[in-house]
């Protein structure tokens, strides 16, 4: 007799999704699926709105990440107010943004380390349950978790001093953006008491870092076999390759590092993007067009970055981008588990990077908005923490949302989080008599790999529910599991 | 006293609110002492495993498992509090309210530009996902709710504050600053 294995919610991960594994007689995987279970109808509601109130309105869609989708909604009106595309801004204006955007990413990173991902890797995969999570782990490792929380707290102060809110703030605007940074602001973030302070955030990101390198060393077999499988990579680059996270264009390359896609202006990404829809989600499959829906599909988020991008302009994480690229020899890296090395990269990064501009003083400068002549099509990108975020606009002569059309970057993950899925369901599951658990969760670290911010995928957010349910080959239910 | 049990869900709603309860930062490690957590997206609890005694609940009902969900959580909390604008009058996921749902779904599946290939007109509707509803719910609309946090999301002064009223007993002071909505 198959059977059929949901696994609802899936938790520890931000957004509704449940995961079904189909086996058959003789204890097969025969299909696993990853269903985001959440539509909101964003593209539609939004239409009529004045352009303006996009970057406040979109960014609702996503909590966790509201930064990325008010930077990128903005990014896209710049070009419609005629302010250009990334560059065009003033320097403040500009700066400003940068510094919003490394303390989101900071923050985020942050959250989804020692907030969702370090229980696993602390307590195990089949650790108990019930102290598998942030609290056991406050519990435990005392240490740890107040780093997580005070790092991550310090890229919500930031968020909040130029942003104007935590969450859903309103500080970038068409063209540039609201104030600039105090002095006393700056100085606080500077040279804020212990351990509020950017240099402290520099030491205990590096320490971060090191702290992952030091269990892979432990946990070879885990890290580098789990869910492994090849995959192009896509990202924004900047002009001569460097890593950047603001603003830069396309590139994708092939599992063994071709490139298919270089120098890419985002404001033509049509010409390159298509999304297919499947019935059994709500969250549409993007993939190169020119490749095709069977082949053209590829992963965005830390790992990839870390892949696409030639170096990091910044000096203790390129010395980290060495040894990462080194481990491969230079080749893509596709194991998913170092998705968690690449982020903790990144986030040294956005460290480093938030420290260099606090120092910039164009920050205190007044000049905050550029304006020119109005087009009515505007696209804004920006690499979010969980990868490419797409956000195309376009108005009426009343200036209000004719079109409004979003890939946001759990959608470009949506592929790789099922072949991850698929990948661990066959190794764990083939052929048990008994689904434990510990099996179930090792699906979730699968997808918990990724980060997937399911909410703004679906344009909605929570929960996300596993839920394992067993069916025949005849498709009748068996048993149902949550686990 | 043994400590109150606190459960947490996200429906229709967009995660700011649970991300609110984090911005508590330090307070985090005073708050699991006070509090025990059960069913919550935060931990590996996926089922009520006991009656808890508070519920929070981000965001409105936009579909047949919102509900569920949320009459499950008004089964097994003492006190259900609707946290932020979503879940007290719907928040952004309502201003699909007055469109025809169908509109909705032509324009992500079939009318948007990055679908153009969907020459099959294929629009999701497998068995495995939840049923839409006709529009979006405030959740008092569905379940008894016993107190509202305003804000999008509640500061998160306002859902500690609230939160140690709720165990201790002791009166919540709600000044202007903390339940203006922005
Ligand atoms: S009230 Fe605001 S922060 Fe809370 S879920 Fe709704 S949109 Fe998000």
């Amino acid at each position: 007799m198959g059977q059929k294995i949901t696994i609802e919610p899936v938790t520890r991960v931000e957004g509704h999704g449940k995961v079904t594994i189909h086996l058959d007689d003789k204890g097969n995987v025969k299909q696993t699926r990853l269903h985001i279970v959440e539509f909101r109808g964003f593209e539609r509601f939004v239409q009529g709105r004045p352009y303006w109130e996009a970057p406040v309105l979109v960014q609702r869609l996503c909590g966790i990440c509201p930064v990325s989708h008010h930077l990128a909604a903005a990014k896209a009106l710049d070009v419609i107010v005629g302010a250009g595309t990334g560059d065009g801004l003033t320097p403040t204006g500009e700066k400003m943004r940068r510094l919003m955007h490394y303390g989101q990413v900071f923050q985020s990173h942050a959250l989804h380390f020692f907030h969702l991902a370090s229980p696993d890797l602390l307590f195990g995969i089949d650790g108990d349950p019930l102290i598998r999570n942030v609290i056991g782990v406050a519990l435990k490792h005392k240490d740890l978790a107040v780093q997580g929380v005070m790092m991550r707290k310090f890229g919500q102060e930031i968020i909040k001093a130029t942003a104007g809110k935590k969450i859903h703030g309103t500080g970038a605007i068409p063209g540039g953006i609201n104030k600039n940074l105090s002095i006393e602001e700056r100085d606080s973030f500077l040279k804020g008491a212990d351990p509020m302070n950017a240099d402290k955030m520099v030491e205990w990101a590096q320490a971060a870092v090191d702290f992952f390198k030091g269990y892979h060393k432990a946990n070879k077999a885990l890290i580098d076999g789990f869910a492994t499988f090849p995959s192009s990579h896509l990202s924004l680059v900047r002009k001569d390759g460097a890593m950047d996270l603001y603003h830069g264009v396309l590139r994708a390359i092939d599992t063994n590092g071709k490139k298919i896609l270089d120098d890419v202006d985002y404001q033509d990404y049509l010409d390159y993007i298509d999304e297919e829809v499947r019935p059994w989600s709500y969250m549409k499959f993007p993939y190169l067009y020119n490749i095709g829906p069977e082949e053209g599909w590829y992963r965005v988020g830390p790992l990839a970055r870390c892949n696409t991008a030639d170096f990091i302009p910044s000096p203790l994480a390129q010395k980290e981008l060495e040894i990462f690229k080194a481990y491969t020899n230079g080749k893509p890296n596709n194991m998913s588990m170092h998705m968690h090395w690449a982020r903790l990269i990144e986030t040294l990064h956005s460290a480093e990077m938030m420290r260099e501009l606090l120092n910039d003083p164009d920050l205190q400068k007044d000049d905050l908005v550029v304006k020119g002549t109005k087009v009515k099509r505007g696209v804004g990108l920006i690499e979010a923490p969980r990868g490419t975020l797409f956000h195309h606009y376009e108005i009426n002569d009343q200036d209000q949302i004719e079109m409004a059309n979003l890939i946001v970057s759990t959608t470009n993950n949506n592929e790789p989080m099922n072949r991850a899925v698929n990948s661990v369901a066959v190794e764990y599951m083939t052929g048990q008599k008994e689904i434990t658990e510990g099996m179930m969760n090792a699906v979730e670290v699968a997808i918990r790999a990724y980060d997937p911010c399911l909410s703004c995928a679906t344009h909605a957010l929570g929960q996300m529910p596993l839920e394992i349910t067993l069916y025949d080959a005849n498709n009748n239910l068996i048993d149902k599991k949550r686990s | 006293m043994s400590k109150k049990i606190v459960a947490t869900t996200s429906l229709a709603g967009c995660f700011g609110c649970h991300m609110s309860l984090l911005d508590i930062d330090e307070k985090i490690l005073d708050l699991i002492e006070l509090v025990e957590f059960n069913k919550s997206p935060i931990d590996d609890i996926k089922v009520f495993t006991k009656q808890c005694d508070i519920g929070l609940i981000e965001g409105g009902c936009c579909n047949s498992e919102n509900i569920h969900v949320l009459k499950d959580f008004r089964k097994h909390c003492n006190i259900l509090v609707s946290v932020g604008e979503c879940a007290i009058m719907g928040g952004l996921p309502a201003l699909r309210n007055g469109i025809p749902i169908k509109e909705c779904l032509d324009e992500a599946y079939l009318n948007g530009p990055s679908v153009r290939h969907n020459h099959k007109g294929i629009i999701p509707n497998d068995d495995e996902l939840p049923m839409l509803l006709d529009r979006v719910y405030p959740c008092h609309e569905i379940v008894k709710i016993d107190y509202y946090l305003p804000g999008c999301p509640p500061r998160a002064e306002l859902i500690w504050n609230a939160l140690v009223a709720l165990v201790t007993g002791d009166e919540l002071k709600l000044p202007y600053e903390v339940v203006k909505f922005d």
